[in-house]
């Protein structure tokens, strides 16, 4: 009879706040975490976002091409009416 | 039952319902885990989708840039020399010239001269447009081209022989506009119906 008692009291004083203590540890740090999965998600898609403009990309290179495509022929026109410098 | 047996089984109970009050609330926080991760991998993907052509897009737009750049640089050297195109730059850009120009190496160790000279009307009118032109709004404070209260001098010294001569007595330019003194004959036909051509007989 006297071991069941000794059981008993392991059991409630050393057992069940081991017990408690560990599990809410684990419930803590789950719960922690959901604030950083919140704010990585936000961060995500916000930056998805910003690149929306990506796709104007796209419309930059061609302007690109053809703004140096008339630098060229601006240049050329210069080449031909400008004359060259004298050689040193 | 003894009360020993009681307190025992009370204990059990106890540490039964902490773990399932603790690990079903675990459970539900790891779900929320769960949603969210699946939210962040969503827009991750979409980041990837709309960032994979970024770098082609990117590349090429840079070897167009290049190419503006090298024929630009090649045609200022070649028209007004290496030792004035560095002069051109750095006066549009004052500190450019240590930078030199990319195409030319041996342009950094070109001295800059000074853009107040009297140069060739092509390079003149080069380096004008380039100070007059919105291009050059980013150093508004730079360095003059040419200096604007001398610079009438400089000109001056293209015609050493001052005016041309005869130039008075060559015809001065017309004065045109409704109040000009000459005007000119006035066509007749000016709205009237546009003459009809006969048919061609076939």
């Amino acid at each position: 009879m006297t071991g069941v008692w000794i059981g008993a009291a392991i059991l409630l004083v050393v057992v069940l706040p081991i017990v408690v203590v560990l599990l809410k540890g684990v419930l803590d740090a789950a719960r922690s975490i959901v604030p950083a999965i919140d704010s990585i998600a936000a961060t995500a898609e916000a930056g998805s976002k910003d690149l929306d403009a990506a796709a104007l990309l796209l419309t930059t290179r061609e302007q690109v091409k053809e703004t140096i495509a008339g630098v060229a022929a601006y240049g050329g026109s210069l080449d031909v009416i400008l004359d060259d410098a004298e050689a040193a | 039952m003894s009360a020993a047996a009681a307190v025992l089984i009370l204990a059990v109970v106890l540490i039964v319902l902490a773990l399932v009050y603790f690990l079903v609330a675990t459970i539900l926080e790891l779900r929320k885990i769960v949603v969210g991760l699946d939210r962040v991998i969503a827009h991750v993907g979409g980041i990837v989708e709309k960032s994979a052509p970024v770098n082609d897009v990117v590349t090429t737009i840079n070897e167009h840039l290049d190419a503006g750049v090298a024929a630009l640089e090649g045609l200022l050297v070649k028209k007004a020399g290496l030792r004035d195109a560095v002069g051109l730059v750095d006066g549009l850009y004052p500190g450019a010239a240590a930078e030199g120009l990319r195409d030319f190496p041996e342009s950094k160790e070109i001295v800059p001269p000074r853009i107040g000279e009297v140069y060739t009307k092509g390079t003149l009118t080069l380096a004008r447009l380039g100070r007059e032109a919105p291009i050059a709004a980013a150093s508004p404070r730079g360095a003059v081209l040419r200096d604007v209260e001398s610079g009438s001098s400089a000109a001056r010294g293209l015609y050493p022989a001052g005016r041309e001569e005869g130039a008075a007595a060559l015809p001065r330019s017309p004065i045109i506009g409704t109040d000009s003194p000459e005007q000119y004959e006035r066509r007749q036909d000016i709205g009237l119906p546009r003459k009809r051509f006969p048919a061609e007989q076939s």
